[in-house]
């Protein structure tokens, strides 16, 4: 039997960068643009806190305040140029949204990957490898009373700051996207521009907000993954396929952060899955079909969702779209 | 009045026709400047004189007789890759499974070397892994291309998800055949036999080279001068208008998406079978997801396609041997390709559209 007291926080801490992941990209699909580069987004919000980090600790002093801001500044900084960028080529040159996307993802995984392994090198210093331990244990600092609940501190407040954050920023997400007038005129620019453009919302500005937004909170994933799972260690490559899988997650959740919140810790568990499923020595292959699984579930959503094509739940209708006031 | 003062700037206008000649002297001019941007990255960050630079990308793609043999056969690598997903997209269906298609071509034919290997000859073998990693490549398209016509499914996400599938199919095959145990990789299938691998003509690189001709020719003709390719057209065009006379738009799009598949699939047959006679989760090494750019930037033209992967792959050896040269982190050559990406991609539009800036006199008139 699996230890739930044990599993559930492991799920949580994995599900976490995927919410983020899945938040921003759920904002920046509701305004019509399939941005594929937030696995590239995620990476740059990540490293961009780690050189900010890592240069804060270099100089000396660690203060509570500024260890938390400079990284959180610093990731937000670094997506928000990767959202301007992705949105200038996409919104204003109009080019296409897969091939940007993907050409983000290939620069962000690099840049990241680059800085991760040359940062110590380029700074000269002389650390054998980029171990932010003093400002990571201020992200990863659990609420009070975790230790002394046993299975309910565990469960439920043996988490860092972010991690509520990213549930509150889920929760606050929805509600704007489904309740209010911003939201209402995003949803009107996602499902068709040239209707939103006739009743005078500003489709441009509209697509800037919404995935600049999107791919800011999305780089917190990133900033969440190393600052707080990984203890302020960088090594190359570890965040992995994570940013596919948060857009997998949109999907699943059928474009509703707040489902995500609860699917992103359901897919953090399947992600896990395969630890905690005794396989026996001689089967370690079966492990590598568990790890299979969120891809299979989002796969079987995909096409649920399709064939029952209810109006509520289909992608927004311009997704993927430029748009272009003179074309019809 | 105050209207007056509103009007914009800046005016876009749709291009009519483009001569090709002006489209690529746009790219063109867009890649130099891409060049010096990366160049200036490049001092900024190892202070080196930027003309070494450009050096070092020549001579590391370049420099010696078999740097350039393994750069031309990278090229016909991405460029089969790259075709294979063309016809997906003329018809507007966003193909980026190709990295799980060539994996499941890789695959299949990595099982025949293994599986087959003692039992049957090397011929047979040989066009039992042709077959099978076509079929496997094949299949690995049409799983999509099923749900799109069947229910419209969206592709893009769909393919993504595939991606996946084949990675961790082909992460528990490594597990299961690992040789030797323990060892988490397949290594070099058939050593001492050579069983399924594909013949050498010449020398080692110049069967894909080959391949990669032949398949750039068939593939220009198939879709400019044969009715499937018109029709491939028709649909990307317009579905409504495919319809209307006659197409039947569910076949069209299973039957490109398995050719689609089916090219991944000879692709991943050739990386094993003539390449690197084994199969890891990498082998497709992201190749699936830059010949979408490829294919893109060159227009779904197979012929343009020469070009742009020649691009892609030159900047990437490049890159490498930047970074190895100046002891940086191999990562440098995705960002300098991200750079020369994002300016080429950005370009597009300069080819597209016009940018008219206000006449100066309807400014002193609204004054």
């Amino acid at each position: 039997m699996i230890d739930l007291v044990s599993f559930i926080p492991r799920a949580v801490v994995q599900g976490i960068p995927l919410l983020y992941g899945s938040t921003g990209e759920t904002l920046t699909e509701k305004a019509g643009n399939l941005n594929l580069g937030i696995p590239g987004v995620m990476y740059v919000g990540a490293i961009s806190g780690v050189i900010g980090s890592f240069f804060y600790e270099q100089s000396g002093e660690i203060n509570g305040f500024l260890a938390i801001a400079i990284p959180l500044l610093c990731s937000l900084a670094g997506s928000l140029i990767m959202g301007l960028i992705y949105c200038f080529l996409t919104v204003t040159l109009r080019a296409n949204q897969n091939v940007t996307g993907l050409a983000m993802t290939t620069f962000g995984i690099g840049f990241g990957n680059f800085f991760g392994g040359s940062l110590i090198k380029l700074a000269g210093s002389d650390v054998p490898s980029i171990a932010l331990s003093k400002t990571s244990a201020y992200f990863s600092h659990a609420l009070p009373f975790a230790d002394k609940l046993g299975w309910f501190g565990k469960i439920f407040l043996s988490y860092g700051f972010l991690a509520y954050a990213s549930i509150a920023i889920a929760l606050v997400t929805s509600r704007i996207i489904r309740h209010t007038r911003v939201g209402l005129h995003l949803r009107a620019v996602g499902e068709s521009p040239t209707t939103a453009d006739a009743a005078g919302i500003n489709v441009t500005r509209y697509k800037y907000f919404a995935t600049c937004i999107g791919c800011m909170i999305a780089g917190l994933g990133g900033l969440y993954y190393v600052m707080d799972y990984a203890c302020g260690v960088w090594s190359n490559d570890a965040f992995g396929d994570r940013g596919w899988l948060a857009i997998a997650l949109v999907i699943f959740t059928i474009w509703r952060p707040s489902i995500g919140i609860f699917a992103s810790i359901l897919f953090g568990g399947l992600y896990i899955l395969y630890l905690f499923i005794p396989t026996g020595m001689d089967h370690m292959e079966i492990k590598e079909l568990y790890k299979m699984i969120p891809y299979v579930v989002t796969l079987v959503v995909l096409v649920i969702t399709s064939i029952r094509s209810k109006r509520e739940n289909q992608p927004p209708a311009s997704l993927g779209l430029a748009y272009f006031r003179e074309e019809r | 009045m105050n209207s007056k003062k509103k009007e914009p700037l800046l005016h876009i206008v749709k291009r009519g026709d483009v001569k090709w000649y002006v489209a690529w002297a746009i790219r063109l001019a867009a890649i130099v400047l891409a060049l010096i941007v990366s160049g200036i990255l490049t001092t900024a960050l190892t202070g080196l004189n930027p003309l070494d630079v450009y050096k070092t990308i020549v001579t590391g793609a370049f420099g010696t007789a078999r740097k350039s043999w393994i750069t031309v056969q990278d090229i016909s690598i991405l460029l089969i890759i790259s075709l294979a997903v063309t016809p997906a997209f003329r018809m507007r269906f966003w193909n980026v499974g190709g990295e799980g298609q060539v994996l499941a071509g890789a695959l299949a034919a990595a099982a025949c070397m293994i599986c087959l290997g003692e039992k049957l000859p090397n011929a047979a073998v040989i066009v039992c892994m042709v077959i099978s990693s076509i079929l496997a490549g094949g299949l690995w398209g049409f799983v999509p291309a099923f749900f799109k016509a069947k229910w419209n499914t969206n592709e893009t996400l769909c393919t993504l998800m595939m991606n996946y599938i084949a990675t961790q199919l082909v992460a528990y095959y490594t597990i299961l055949w690992e040789v030797p145990k323990g060892s988490g990789k397949i290594g070099i299938i058939n050593q001492n036999t050579n069983i399924g691998w594909l013949p050498e003509i010449g020398n080692k690189y110049l069967l894909c080279i080959i391949i990669a001709v032949v398949s750039t020719v068939l593939m220009y003709i198939y879709l400019n001068y044969s009715k499937h390719g018109y029709e491939i057209s028709v649909v990307g065009e317009s579905e409504h208008t495919a319809r209307y006379v006659g197409i039947k738009v569910e076949k069209v799009i299973v039957r490109t998406m398995i050719l689609s598949g089916a090219v991944c699939g000879l692709a991943g047959l050739l990386l094993v079978g003539s390449i690197n006679h084994t199969v890891t989760t990498t082998i497709a090494g992201g190749q699936g997801f830059t010949a979408v750019m490829v294919s893109w930037l060159a227009k779904f033209n197979p012929l343009g396609m020469i070009l742009t992967s020649l691009l892609i792959v030159f900047l990437g050896r490049g890159a490498g041997e930047i970074s190895t040269a100046f002891s940086l982190n191999h990562s440098f050559s995705d960002i300098l390709t991200g750079i020369i990406l994002f300016f080429v991609i950005g370009c597009e539009f300069f080819i597209t559209y016009k940018v008219n800036f206000r006449k100066k006199a309807t400014g002193k008139e609204a004054k």
